[in-house]
């Protein structure tokens, strides 16, 4: 379980987030949605220890995130991030395999290995295993950071925007596979989604925000009012009920 | 492949080694083998600890253009000399305590670095920001010694001259153990976090994410590298694209940035340069010119070609 209490973060007198509760329980997907500079990605990045805490405390399971090892962390929570930027020059298996890092420490076994030819193999991505990572699309970069996230194994996934770059197929198949960890392994995924839409579908709840507050929380059949969403995104959304799931029809 | 073209590195640098120890060997051999290998040790010293601290510094950094030079490390050296020259004359100076005047050097360039980067760990600072301190501080220090150089008389400025650049001929054979002790310990620290430096080379968040602990590793390999710095300007002298120039070939032979291959790769570059070229220049050109002026001048091309390939980009 994550624990938030309390957070607040302001970054040079600008308030981020103010004063931020919430838990979220192990297992499922929970999509974070909101518009531009809601905070969504601040309040990730604080959850994964990316940025030190400014006022309240963030758990997870138990372990507080500032003052717990790096690496007993590395192994129950990943991040994927939302500018994923690769700083040095590697091939798609080489930097997917770093993804096992906080396990082995260098020294990869057998079972790393065998990992990583499946995260290749599950993010269609075994073609590119030797090309480097600054020769390939934005979207097939995008499936390579995915795949490392996944890679690293762990019971917790913060996904910042993942579907960025991705065309309809392989954000289908993203979004499908977080659905089949979180319903066969018990995973956790915490995604930051703009696509509300996708957040519809797979998601069992979703937290909207805006202005660094919590405005909704819930399963999507609750968020998703056109009320909710006005109070949100700041305009009127049609929603249509589609195959049993809420519609909105942002576009127009 | 990066196996055999590391062993063709380690062939030509113990070629360079074998050809620096027997070439034109003549008169009492004994002695001058024993002379040589003195040299061979200072020499091979500074090889290391320049390629190490280079290749550390450009992966904390995310930067392959950087050298430690640019924090105003060789700068600081140089005032220091001053300074001292300015306060004791010239034979003052020149009669110095050798051990303890390198002791005060390496603590003195430690300090600097670490008083740079305490700021920049403790606030996050942004890793530009810090460099344009490093340059500023380095105009400052060159400006301060340029200010001590014009006050002094002519016989010091000759001895401050002496102390202000490179020289691979007047080594400092006297601080080679000491100096010997310093490097192997901080390299032996670099090589346990080889795979560590990989994963710090995927930058901040990424790193983090995989759970190194980021300031604490950050400040550790920047204090290692003000280290061997400390130690090989003590040794010979300030040398600045030298480690540009070495790590910069070491990449390209053998294409990769996994520290595993790339550290020792380095090493054996400076190597090869620093012996081989040192021999080169002694028996082959007669002398003919110093080998810092060399490394120099090479070092300085490849820095501006590396340049130019980054802006086309």
């Amino acid at each position: 379980m994550i624990l938030i209490e309390n957070v607040s973060l302001s970054y040079r007198d600008v308030p981020i987030l103010r004063g931020i509760d919430l838990a979220l329980p192990k297992g499922g997907i929970t999509a974070l949605v909101g518009p531009n500079g809601a905070g969504k990605s601040s309040l990730l990045s604080l959850v994964a220890r990316l940025q030190p805490l400014q006022t309240g405390c963030i758990s997870v399971d138990g372990m507080p995130v500032d003052t717990t090892p790096s690496r007993t962390l590395a192994q129950r929570l990943a991040i994927l991030r939302q500018d994923g930027i690769v700083a040095s020059r590697l091939t798609v298996r080489e930097l997917i395999g770093f993804g096992r890092f906080p396990h082995h420490q260098g020294r990869p076994g057998a079972l790393d290995l065998a990992l990583v030819d499946a995260a290749l193999d599950q993010f269609d991505l075994a073609a590119l295993s030797d090309r480097f990572i600054d020769t390939l699309s934005g979207g097939q970069r995008q499936r390579a950071l995915v795949a490392m996230t996944f890679c690293q194994g762990t019971d917790y996934l913060l996904l910042d925007e993942p579907l960025n770059n991705l065309d309809m197929f392989h954000a289908r198949q993203l979004m499908r596979s977080l659905r089949r960890i979180a319903d066969e392994a018990a995973r956790t995924a915490i995604i930051v989604l703009h696509d509300i839409n996708q957040a519809a579908a797979y998601a069992d709840r979703i937290v909207a925000m805006r202005d660094g507050r919590v405005i909704v929380d819930g399963p999507p059949a609750a968020v998703l009012t056109e009320e909710n969403m006005e109070a949100v995104f700041g305009y009127r959304i049609r929603i249509e009920q589609i195959a049993g799931k809420p519609f909105l029809m942002h576009h127009l | 492949m990066a196996d055999r073209r590391l062993l063709l590195l380690l062939t030509l640098a113990l070629l360079s080694v074998l050809f620096f120890m027997l070439a034109g060997l003549r008169g009492n051999i004994a002695f001058v083998l024993g002379l040589r290998g003195l040299k061979l040790l200072a020499l091979l010293q500074v090889a290391l600890s320049i390629a190490v601290s280079t290749v550390l510094f450009q992966t904390v950094t995310a930067n392959r253009i950087l050298t430690p030079s640019i924090m105003g490390l060789d700068a600081l050296y140089v005032f220091g000399q001053t300074a001292l020259v300015f306060l004791l004359g010239g034979l003052g100076y020149a009669s110095l305590n050798g051990g303890f005047k390198f002791g005060m050097e390496i603590v003195l360039m430690v300090a600097l670095a670490m008083a740079l980067l305490w700021p920049m760990l403790k606030l996050r600072m942004d890793m530009g920001l810090m460099l344009l301190m490093g340059v500023t501080l380095g105009i400052l220090f060159r400006s301060l010694q340029a200010l001590l150089a014009r006050m002094l008389d002519p016989n010091a400025f000759a001895v401050v001259q002496g102390a202000s650049f490179a020289n691979f001929n007047a080594l400092r054979t006297d601080l080679t153990l000491l100096g010997a002790i310093m490097t192997l310990v901080a390299v032996a620290f670099c090589w346990r976090a080889r795979h560590r430096l990989d994963v710090i080379a995927l930058g901040r968040d990424a790193a983090t994410g995989l759970g190194v602990h980021w300031t604490r590793s950050a400040a550790g390999l920047l204090l290692l590298v003000s280290i061997l710095v400390a130690v090989s300007t003590a040794l010979v002298g300030p040398v600045a694209f030298f480690g540009l120039l070495v790590v910069a070939l070491a990449e390209r032979v053998v294409k990769t940035q996994r520290h595993a291959v790339l550290l020792p790769a380095a090493v054996l570059v400076a190597i090869t340069v620093l012996v081989g070229g040192q021999a080169v220049l002694q028996h082959a050109l007669g002398g003919a010119s110093t080998l810092g002026v060399v490394i120099e001048f090479v070092g300085g091309l490849v820095f501006l070609i590396l340049l130019v390939q980054g802006a086309r980009k």
